[in-house]
């Protein structure tokens, strides 16, 4: 016993590789999300326990991510876009990111149930379970419709923020869990109608490779129709306001005529102007977002002022 | 060979060590603040010492008084 054999390996892994299997991109948006959550809750949260919170909720996501990771190492090498992460390509060895998942999700919610609530403990456990084991292991290879169930799993963390507030579910939360979920479809098939994927090669069914662009723009209007009475409907809760109802009606309205040219469009269109339309709603699916929940947020910071919502 | 005092993995692992590190004293201040936070939101400090192991009655005004 005279050397340790880590030297046989030429690549020594650093924070940043072990950082890189949490997706950090996709935590912001949880973070975002469930802070929200979070502060438009009518029960006041010390400012202490609500930063532990949001840590725990991105934390779990970070968790899930690397679990989705060591589950999907395989298709991952496959694709251009994802062959660069730290598993493929080396950095992080399988075991690793399987330890480091399982680690951070039992830290995360023992702590956030220790810091909070069970129910927000159990919905943080839900989500991980969800997206690790219910998208990642289950419905990712299984059916093109696996972002629409699999979107779940990134509509929770609001529903988690409100109940660390108020250890309960109510209409409000479980409207901002169906904003998020709703609206991932049209946004991820938005994506995937201007991205050229090796999903196919990978072995992974997506909605543009297995029913075809045709197939794909008709579901793009289907849900951005069935998510606009959603958000407008979110706007007549206690969390909504003129402020919001105001927001949404001119972002549904913008991301329903996007979704509306999508669906009017062929691929010689998308051939003649470089998919300038799909690439244009997607980011106009970015802005929606962002610009509900932080109508949202505003209405919450009315309220303190008493000239919010709907009183 | 030996193990040397200074051996090269310290150096090629600094920085991870140095990021453990971090994240053990990081979460040594998420637990010592959410005790504090916890213990000052009960408000009077016999809330705590009541449930402190051991059943200290005396310490309960009505529960007290009755015996």
């Amino acid at each position: 016993m005279s050397d340790v054999s880590a030297t046989d390996r030429t690549y020594e892994a650093n924070m940043g590789d072990y950082f890189a299997l949490l997706k950090p991109r996709v935590m912001s948006l949880v973070v975002f999300t469930g802070l929200v959550g979070l502060l438009v809750s009518p029960v006041p949260v010390h400012p202490f326990i609500g930063f532990v919170a949001i840590l725990c909720i991105a934390v779990g996501a970070g968790a899930s991510g690397a679990l989705n990771m060591w589950w999907d190492a395989d298709i991952d090498a496959r694709m251009k876009r994802t062959a660069g992460r730290p598993i493929p390509s080396g950095r992080v060895q399988p075991g690793e990111a399987l330890g480091i998942g399982l680690a951070l999700s039992g830290f995360a919610v023992v702590l956030l149930a220790l810091a909070t609530n069970f129910l927000a403990a159990f919905l943080l456990f839900f989500t991980i379970f969800f997206y690790a084991v219910v998208y990642s292991m289950w419905l990712k290879r299984a059916t093109p419709q696996n972002i629409v169930i699999g979107g779940a799993a990134g509509a929770f963390p609001p529903m988690i923020g409100w109940a660390v507030a108020t250890g309960s579910v109510s209409i409000e939360s479980v409207l901002m869990f169906a904003l998020i979920f709703m609206w991932t479809p049209p946004h991820f098939w938005a994506l995937a109608l201007f991205v050229k994927s090796d999903y196919g090669r990978a072995g992974v069914p997506m909605l543009t490779e297995t029913h075809g662009r045709d197939v794909t723009r008709k579901h793009v209007i289907v849900y951005t129709l069935l998510l606009v009475p959603v958000a407008i409907g979110l706007g007549f809760t206690s969390i909504g306001g003129p402020v919001y109802l105001a927001v949404a009606v001119v972002m549904n309205a913008w991301f329903l005529k996007g979704a509306y040219d999508i669906w009017q469009r062929t691929d010689a269109d998308c051939e003649a102007d470089k998919h300038k339309v799909e690439i244009k709603v997607f980011k106009v699916s970015l802005y929606y977002l962002f610009a509900h929940f932080g109508a949202l947020l505003i209405e919450a910071a009315l309220r303190l002022y008493g000239i919010g919502g709907w009183a | 060979m030996t193990i040397q005092v200074e051996h090269e993995i310290h150096n090629r692992r600094k920085g991870r060590n140095y990021g453990v590190g971090l994240l053990l004293a990081g979460f040594i201040v998420i637990i010592f603040g959410l005790t504090v936070v916890k213990v000052l939101q009960l408000g009077e400090v016999a809330q705590f010492e009541k449930f402190d192991h051991v059943a200290r009655p005396q310490i309960i005004p009505e529960e007290g008084a009755s015996e």
